[in-house]
């Protein structure tokens, strides 16, 4: 097996439900499944498995509600799955206890937020140097990394800014130094972008597939846009009601959408692309710049 | 009339619980006092020790700082000028003394308090009627057990004081850290944080502006319950006030309560400053 093969992440049998009392569920017995969601279980994820080579940017892309922010905070146990398996370069997250657990997230694992999650009264290299300092490294070595972080994300110079002081974006480029200065294999993105205008969102896109290009991370990039899926994605599953309804190369999904719901997104993304071309351009045109776009990267 | 032959009287049998509380516990309540009245001498010492008028340049400069306006700056401190021209400078010392070493000791109590209210609901939902229990009750109800407890003195003074000046800051330190943002929590856990770096780098700090409002309203509370705790022998200003009000002499009543304002404001405007300064960075 080469080192391309490698499965960074792997992912069996993920179950999430919401649910009012304790009890445990058996998700084995659809009856009792179906017994619970009238109840008024949610079931965030169902039965959810996937594989996601070294390397790879894996996007999750699904409607509000499809339960793609449960499933990426499974991945770290943020939220707790209720059954299943998750290994991450063979080491099974799922059994491990709470302090292999902090260990992990601290070395294995980094994540970026859609609402950015930045420590408020902290500066930004103080944020950056955050996990480094829960990981307990002494001040100067964290600033020092921190600093080559930021600078990586073009905003060496605003070390002593405080969070508020920054734009969206500016805060986004913060969370993702933090990440980043983990030096983790596995990068978690949950809706990176989402709450920034178009043209910074654009930026931003280009930014990580330049830095992309350096890293060489693998990593679970969760959004509902379908043009970002297909500007980052080197695989895409599309999410909807808790399961992956369909798994594959973007522009594979795009001309064979397995179903109504897939079809939906891919409809949208058409008609921008005919709205942008005053509706010359045929959808297969604009798969046809898709794929042009990705292959220039 | 209701029948007297169903009366059924308790009193009896709480004076005998609390006869047998002070003698069975007697070591413990000894050192209890020992230790507060040893806190409220070196405090006091410490307070009458400053020169009255390095205590004006202080409040003056520190009132500077907090709000860089005329008025406000020169208002403190001439205040407090007017306590001393009233006579009432040693006595309003004794008083703050006792503020102080009840406001230490609430706050010794109630920030810990608050914090494992904010960490386990078992723990919030147990404290949280006891504390709206407190906080209805007068305050002349804190008297007795502390007179059963420690009869007349300053000692029992601080006590009613700290149990009535208590809750707001047990309230306002739970309330802190239970609305610090869930997302900064969440990232912060993503990390790698364990649960008492989450408290210690995320909970406590983001909740500061809470607890120091919690502080400042302990601070005030105590300052009105020193006052009523010279009922019991607490002494200060608040004594004053008392033999005044016995003599129906209105002059004397109203220069005391004019020191006791006056503390209150001076207070207030100095610990509230801390809040706000808490409150520049982040957002
Ligand atoms: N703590 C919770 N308790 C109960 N139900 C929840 C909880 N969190 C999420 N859900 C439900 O689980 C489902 C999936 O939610 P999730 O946040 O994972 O969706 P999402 O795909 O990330 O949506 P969005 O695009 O809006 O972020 C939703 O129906 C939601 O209402
Ligand atoms: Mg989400």
């Amino acid at each position: 097996m080469g080192m391309q093969d490698f499965n960074l992440l792997e992912v069996e049998r993920l179950w999430k439900v919401y649910h009012k009392t304790e009890k445990a569920l058996d998700l084995s017995d659809p009856v009792a499944i179906e017994k619970a969601e009238a109840a008024g279980a949610v079931i965030a994820v169902r039965d959810v498995s996937f594989k996601v080579k070294r390397g790879e940017v894996f996007v999750i892309m699904g409607l509000s509600g499809s339960g793609k922010s449960t499933l990426i905070r499974c991945l770290t146990r943020l939220i707790e799955p209720s059954t299943g398996v998750i290994r991450v370069k063979g080491k099974e997250v799922t059994s491990m206890d709470a302090e292999e657990l902090t260990a992990f997230r601290r070395g294995e694992a980094a994540m970026v937020f859609q609402h950015y999650g930045l420590l408020p009264h902290r500066n930004v290299l103080e944020n950056v140097a955050f996990g480094l300092k829960l990981r307990g490294l002494a001040r100067e070595l964290r600033e020092s990394r921190a600093q080559e972080a930021l600078r990586q994300v073009g905003l060496a110079g605003w070390e002593k800014k405080y969070p508020h002081q920054l734009s969206g974006g500016m805060q986004q480029r913060v969370g993702i130094a933090r990440a980043l200065v983990q030096d983790t294999d596995l990068l978690l993105m949950d809706e990176p972008f989402s709450g920034l205008d178009p043209l910074i969102r654009r930026e931003m896109q280009d930014e990580l597939i330049k830095l992309q290009k350096e890293w060489q991370k693998t990593i679970i990039f969760v959004t509902h846009d379908l043009g970002e899926a297909l500007r980052l994605g080197d695989r895409m599953a599309v999410m909807g009601a808790g399961v992956f309804v369909q798994v594959g190369r973007p522009q594979e999904i795009v001309m064979n959408p397995a179903d109504e719901y897939v079809q939906r997104f891919v409809q949208d993304e058409q008609r921008i692309a005919q709205l942008l071309d005053k509706g010359r351009v045929s959808r297969v045109r604009s798969i046809e710049a898709h794929a042009s776009a990705r292959a220039g990267r | 009339m209701f029948p007297s032959d169903i009366e059924f009287h308790v009193a009896p049998y709480i004076s005998d619980f609390v006869k047998w509380i002070t003698v069975a516990w007697e070591p413990f309540f000894t050192a209890f006092s020992n230790m507060v009245l040893g806190m409220l001498l070196q405090i006091e010492h410490i307070l009458v020790a400053i020169p009255w008028w390095l205590w004006i340049i202080a409040v003056t400069v520190i009132a500077w700082r907090q709000t860089h306006e005329v008025v406000k700056t020169i208002m403190p401190g001439l205040l407090l000028f007017t306590v001393g021209i009233f006579g009432f400078w040693g006595i309003a010392m004794e008083t703050l003394g006792i503020v102080i070493v009840s406001v230490i000791i609430s706050l010794l109590l109630g920030i810990p308090l608050g914090i494992a209210m904010a960490v386990s609901d078992r723990c919030n939902t147990l404290v949280t009627p006891i504390l709206d229990a407190m906080q209805t009750m007068p305050s002349f109800v804190y008297l007795i057990p502390a007179l059963m407890l420690f009869g007349l003195g300053k000692v029992p003074g601080v006590v009613a004081t700290v149990i009535y000046a208590l809750p707001p800051v047990v309230r306002l330190t739970n309330l802190g850290i239970r609305q610090v943002s869930s997302s900064v929590q969440e990232a912060a856990l993503a990390f790698g944080a364990t649960s008492w770096q989450l408290m210690k780098e995320v909970r406590i700090p983001l909740a500061m502006p809470s607890i120091l409002a919690g502080i400042n309203q302990t601070t005030m509370m105590a300052l009105a319950m020193v006052v009523i705790a010279s009922m019991i022998g607490a002494g200060g200003l608040g004594e004053v006030v008392l033999i005044c009000t016995n003599r129906i002499d209105v002059g004397g009543g109203f220069e005391a309560g004019w020191a006791i304002v006056v503390l209150a404001i001076v207070i207030d405007r100095l610990t509230q400053g801390l809040v706000r300064r808490w409150d520049t960075p982040g957002v």
